[in-house]
């Protein structure tokens, strides 16, 4: 089973790989599903520029969505701020009945075409599902070890850094995976209002009618989000490991 | 935030002398009657009205805007008046008030809102002009949210149970009907949208609907007997659930694309299917694929709806005499019902969103109105699409917060 994960996760970024660097050697594959002399592999950029502007692109907002969303997530479980804990419960649950197209769809009239309103689309949808897992993670660290540590004389920041966030990290990640994963597809509907990015080579075939591209673009913009998500659950485990919330 | 730090303490040992400490304790004082929560949607209002444009003024659908103020936007009285009105809300919500004040003011400030905005077009336009469209702007949009939040606190502070929600959410949307039907907003930009464009409206509103339903429908149909397999057959579950994990990440974009490929080849095979309406593009791809991200969350929580019976519950039903498929219908599904209608609010919600994507790939729905929107950069045609997208995820998100509630309480 775990031998089959493995062979599954090579196949996967091998593929990635190839379909990125080598576009060329798909030409043969691809060829039957244009029509009239179409071009088969995607001609209007590289595909590997497009790869890093959007994977840039999310790992900016991701980055932004994660500070903020962490700063407010603290702040809300500190005893001076829990006053705001019912209001950001309320402000994260009525967030998540927005899709992403709206927030996008909504920023465009503000703030105009380009990278710019996606950006922001996913600064600000990608902070709901951190935010709220900081919360999740912050308030089910056990009281008593908490206590503990207090009683162990460690200060309030001591607690805080040594004992609350590293028992509430592998919860926190969890969220940042969630957030990471919707700003991949964001970023790609984002492609609809000028954002440079992979949801182009789908968009293009969309507009011409050549399905070659739309079957080039979505199996690069899915392996990349499949890939880079089982990356981060590697990741998630790891340090849950280390912070002795699960077994070994 | 820095008293949770520990850094909070020294700034208590710090004032030594009396003078020093006399303005903090002044400071303080002054602070415990402000509800802090309030001075938040507070100062949003208060930034709203002051600051940002009222509404924005175009000589026609896609020309570039002018930022019109509060007062500009109205004639004298009833902008000084509905000012005022809104002025004595903000402080409301700025100082520690009774709830019952502050929801009163919430709803106040929101209906004198949406009384003033149909105000401004009669005052902007002269009735000659058709062309020219006023929108709301950043400003009415922010002192909305600010009010809509504060509602929002203030109900949540109470705390209602699911049929008290419910019916709030019916006089909610007895409320924006009325308000729709009588023609108030009339003048307003999306509704003049809405007014050219409301022959497909409804057209695209229902499909967008059976869509989002119909995509549910499939997944429940399917999603809860693999769910009830998945729970007693430990090696099913060790292979769906990770598979279902690997569909939820793929973009919704990517998606609908990879369907169309292999339904486009089979629909170029098989004249058959096309003739009934499978096609690589159109509707069949993307209930194809809104049905592959339904499943994860109702298969996941029926499994966890059902481990979470307790074995005891299950031994009784079966010292009663009950065979398994009775045990399953009348003792574990009943318990699983809350977690596994969870499931399905979460399905209908994220549905209602990525059904919008359909429209790309020629699925209809309110994404078309957004997609040609964005293409035309017709703002009020974009938000004559998000609009009701928003509104129909919030109801299916009350309706369904209920019923989970509903079945709990039912459950023994």
């Amino acid at each position: 089973m775990r031998i089959l994960g493995y062979m599954a996760r090579a196949g996967g970024l091998l593929l990635l790989a190839a379909l990125v660097f080598m576009p060329r050697w798909f030409e043969p594959l691809l060829r039957p599903l244009t029509e009239n002399g179409a071009p088969a592999i995607y001609n209007q950029g590289s595909l590997l520029d497009l790869t890093l502007a959007h994977l840039g692109l999310v790992a900016v907002a991701s980055i932004a969505s994660a500070i903020l969303a962490l700063t407010l997530g603290i702040f809300v479980t500190r005893p001076s701020g829990a006053e705001f804990l019912p209001l950001s419960r309320t402000i994260v649950n009525i967030g998540q009945v927005f899709p992403p197209v709206a927030v996008l769809a909504i920023a465009v009239p503000l703030v105009g075409f380009g990278t710019t309103p996606t950006l922001i689309a996913l600064i600000l949808y990608g902070l709901l599902p951190i935010f709220e897992n900081t919360i999740t993670g912050l308030r089910e660290v056990n009281p008593t070890v908490i206590e503990a540590a207090r009683g162990m004389g460690l200060s309030a920041r001591q607690r805080f850094m040594d004992v609350e966030l590293p028992l509430a990290l592998p919860v926190i990640l969890a969220g940042l995976r969630l957030s990471i994963v919707i700003n991949m597809g964001t970023a790609t509907i984002g492609s609809t209002v000028a954002a440079k990015g992979l949801g182009e080579v789908i968009i293009a075939g969309l507009q011409s009618s050549n399905t070659a591209f739309i079957l080039q673009g979505g199996l690069i913009v899915a392996l990349l989000a499949v890939l880079i998500y089982d990356a981060f659950g590697l990741l998630e485990r790891a340090v849950a490991r280390r912070a002795g919330t699960v077994d070994a | 935030m820095t008293s949770g730090f520990g850094e909070g303490r020294s700034t208590r040992v710090q004032p030594t002398s009396d003078r020093l400490r006399s303005p903090t304790n002044l400071f303080s004082s002054l602070l415990g009657r402000f509800d802090r929560v309030g001075c938040v949607f507070g100062a949003m209002a208060a930034i709203a009205l002051v600051l940002q444009p009222f509404v924005t003024y175009r000589p026609n659908r896609i020309a570039s805007g002018k930022s019109v103020s509060f007062l500009a936007a109205l004639p004298q009285t009833t902008g000084l008046v509905g000012g005022a009105i809104i002025c004595t809300a903000i402080l409301v919500a700025f100082s520690r008030t009774p709830i019952l004040w502050r929801a009163i003011a919430a709803f106040a400030a929101l209906a004198v809102l949406i009384g003033l905005i149909g105000l401004v077009p009669l005052h902007l336009v002269p009735p000659s002009n058709t062309f020219a469209r006023v929108s709301p702007s950043s400003g009415f949009w922010l002192l909305i949210l600010a009010f809509a939040l504060l509602a929002a606190d203030t109900l949540a502070k109470l705390k209602p149970g699911p049929w008290v929600r419910l019916l709030a959410l019916a006089g909610v949307a007895a409320a924006s009907a009325l308000i729709l039907c009588s023609g108030w907003l009339r003048g307003i930009s999306i509704l003049k949208e809405y007014a050219s464009h409301a022959d497909t409206f409804w057209t695209e509103a229902t499909k967008h609907v059976e869509l989002a339903v119909g995509s549910l429908a499939g997944a429940v149909i399917v999603g809860v007997p693999l769910g009830i397999a998945c729970a007693r057959l430990p090696h099913l579950r060790a292979i769906t659930l990770p598979v279902l994990n690997v569909i939820q990440t793929i973009p919704s974009i990517a998606m609908y694309g990879l369907m169309m490929v292999p339904l486009g080849l089979l629909a170029a095979r098989l004249p058959l299917l096309s003739e009934l309406g499978i096609r690589g593009i159109g509707t069949a791809p993307a209930a194809i694929a809104l049905f592959l991200y339904s499943l994860l969350p109702v298969v996941a929580n029926t499994v966890i709806g059902l481990d979470q019976v307790s074995p005891q519950t299950s031994e009784a039903a079966r010292g009663m005499g009950m065979s398994g498929g009775q045990r399953l219908l009348k003792v574990e599904l009943p318990l699983a019902t809350p977690i596994i209608l969870t499931g399905i609010r979460i399905v209908l919600v994220q549905n209602i969103g990525l059904v919008t994507v359909a429209a790309l790939i020629g699925g209809g729905g309110l994404g078309s109105f957004v997609f040609q929107g964005i293409g035309q950069s017709a703002t009020d045609l974009v938000l004559l699409g998000t609009v009701p997208i928003i509104a129909l995820a919030f109801v299916a998100a009350v309706l369904l917060d209920a019923a989970v509630d509903l079945t709990r309480g039912a459950a023994p």
